[in-house]
């Protein structure tokens, strides 16, 4: 469960990302966030992990509040978060199994168990074959997806992803989309940003659209 | 076993394989830190050794009490039951006086100078076993000062006094290096960790944004810094070691000539383990310093 209310956003300087936005998304829901380049979706998006915390209004991720959250407690709500980044801030120094493995390094999981989760999540990406491959030898299309897997393997109740199909191909963008439709057709709440309508032609999806940081009517 | 302690394991191995995937930065590190303890560790193996070779020689020092030259036979005897029934003295033996100069001919170098004399120039004289602390040794060489036809009192520790004093000055000299180079040690490390929190800027900003505790980052600098003191520790005892092997070999020919067996002797395993504790301990205040001063650049929040 998101709720924003009231949500603004003013960068230092003085630039104002976000303004009075308001809208709740439900657990299961599939969201698309779309609007022009600067229109706020990154925004809009670093908010609910608390990557960015909101300058007036109320951010509400899981019943909890995001602009009052304590520093120590931003790692364990990030860990019910899948994060996909449009630069996808990979690991380059480590193989596609440890960049997948590392988020089950923060939680404790036995090598063993984590081993077998991060296999499974790089089955459902179709990244196993490539195990021990390192990330600069991973074509475009395989990049995002082991952005993709890295991000599911903690099975997080929410998918937030910013742009992840920026760099793909048509075929490529909707093997990528079809992977967020079987997430979420597993009860995973995911919200993606983008600004390619075209991704939207196979569902009739839920759309928040921005416009100069506010939302059109 | 729990999640701490896995957690701790995992990291210990993964920074000693990072240690050991860049074997020449982690020997030069390693040897630094290394040479830095080993001077002040040195200094400390010797004045240890030569302290407890002054122990030994003080805990019963001998007593030279010189008799007048014209004290009487009668009153060398109620000398002799007086001594003994001091305080402070162990046991009291006679030499008289024409005992010495026999035992004076006796020796190689001095027979001819003592063929020379007309007339017996040496006193009769007292050798006292004594025992007791200091502030007891200076009271009993009052007490024997004043004694009738006493003459000239001579402590043989004299110079274990003074020997004593220049170990305390040796201490001093030892505390004052060792906490130069223990501030040089926290130095290297902060700067090691340093570089390498700049090497790992990724890691920890991905890592930061996908759910990873301050501890969690934090974690593996500490580890190395811990790492890096203990190998730095070891290094600095093997450095120690060997040189005294190197000493050892030229003190044995010089302590033969003084007819002595000693030798420079090596910490025992309770000093090399405090040791140790202390260089770890360095390193993780370094890493410390480092990580507090240096992980906030990186700050997402």
């Amino acid at each position: 469960m998101i709720s924003f209310s009231q949500v603004g956003k003013r960068y230092r300087g003085g630039h104002e990302a976000l303004r009075d936005l308001s809208f709740a998304i439900a657990d299961g829901d599939l969201v698309f966030i779309t609007g022009r380049s600067g229109a706020g979706k990154s925004t809009l998006l670093k908010l609910i992990p608390a990557i960015e915390r909101p300058t007036s209004g109320t951010v509400l991720v899981n019943g909890q509040n995001i602009g009052s959250m304590r520093r120590a407690a931003v790692p364990y709500l990030r860990r019910n978060l899948g994060l996909i980044f449009q630069d996808q801030k990979l690991l380059y120094d480590r193989n596609v199994f440890d960049n997948v493995m590392l988020p089950l390094a923060f939680t404790g999981h036995s090598h063993k168990d984590a081993a077998r989760r991060a296999r499974a999540a790089l089955d459902k990406v179709g990244l196993l074959a490539r195990e021990k491959a390192y990330p600069v030898t991973l074509s475009g299309g395989e990049q995002p997806r082991l952005c993709i897997a890295r991000a599911v393997v903690n099975r997080p109740g929410i998918l937030l992803a910013d742009e992840p199909t920026a760099s793909l191909d048509a075929t490529s963008a909707d093997e990528v989309m079809q992977m967020f439709h079987a997430f979420n057709q597993v009860g995973v709440t995911v919200v993606i940003a983008t600004h390619d309508e075209a991704l939207m032609r196979h569902a009739k999806p839920r759309v928040l659209a921005l416009s100069q940081g506010r939302l059109d009517a | 076993m729990s999640t701490w302690l896995r957690q701790q394991v995992q990291t210990l191995l993964l920074t000693l394989r990072r240690l050991a995937r860049d074997p020449v930065a982690t020997l030069l590190n390693v040897s630094v830190i290394g040479v830095a303890l080993a001077l002040p560790l040195g200094g400390y193996l010797v004045l240890q050794n030569v302290s407890s070779v002054s122990r030994q020689i003080t805990s019963n020092p001998q007593v030279s009490v010189f008799l007048a030259r014209d004290t009487e036979k009668s009153e060398i005897a109620a000398l002799e039951t007086r001594l003994k029934g001091t305080a402070g003295v162990r046991a009291a033996r006679f030499i008289s006086r024409e005992q010495a100069l026999e035992d004076l001919k006796k020796s190689d170098n001095l027979a001819d100078v003592v063929a020379t004399l007309r007339t017996n120039p040496l006193p009769d004289a007292f050798v006292l076993e004594t025992g007791g602390s200091a502030a007891d040794l200076a009271q009993l060489e009052a007490q024997l000062k004043s004694l009738p036809k006493v003459d000239h009192v001579q402590f043989d520790s004299a110079w274990v006094r003074r020997l004593e004093s220049l170990l305390d000055l040796g201490r001093t000299t030892v505390l004052i290096l060792a906490t130069l180079l223990a501030c040089g040690l926290v130095a290297v490390t902060f700067n090691t960790i340093r570089l390498q929190i700049l090497t790992q800027k990724d890691e920890i900003e991905v890592g930061r944004l996908i759910g990873a505790t301050d501890a969690f980052i934090r974690r593996p600098f500490f580890h190395l810094g811990l790492v890096q003191g203990i190998l730095g520790g070891l290094a600095a005892l093997a450095i120690v070691y060997g040189c005294m092997l190197i000493l050892n070999h030229s003190i044995l020919e010089l302590a033969r000539l003084y007819d002595s067996d000693f030798a420079l002797s090596f910490f025992d395993f309770n000093d090399s383990l405090a040791f140790l504790t202390f260089s770890a301990l360095l390193g993780w205040l370094g890493s410390y310093l480092s990580v507090s001063r240096h992980l906030h650049a990186f700050e997402p929040l």
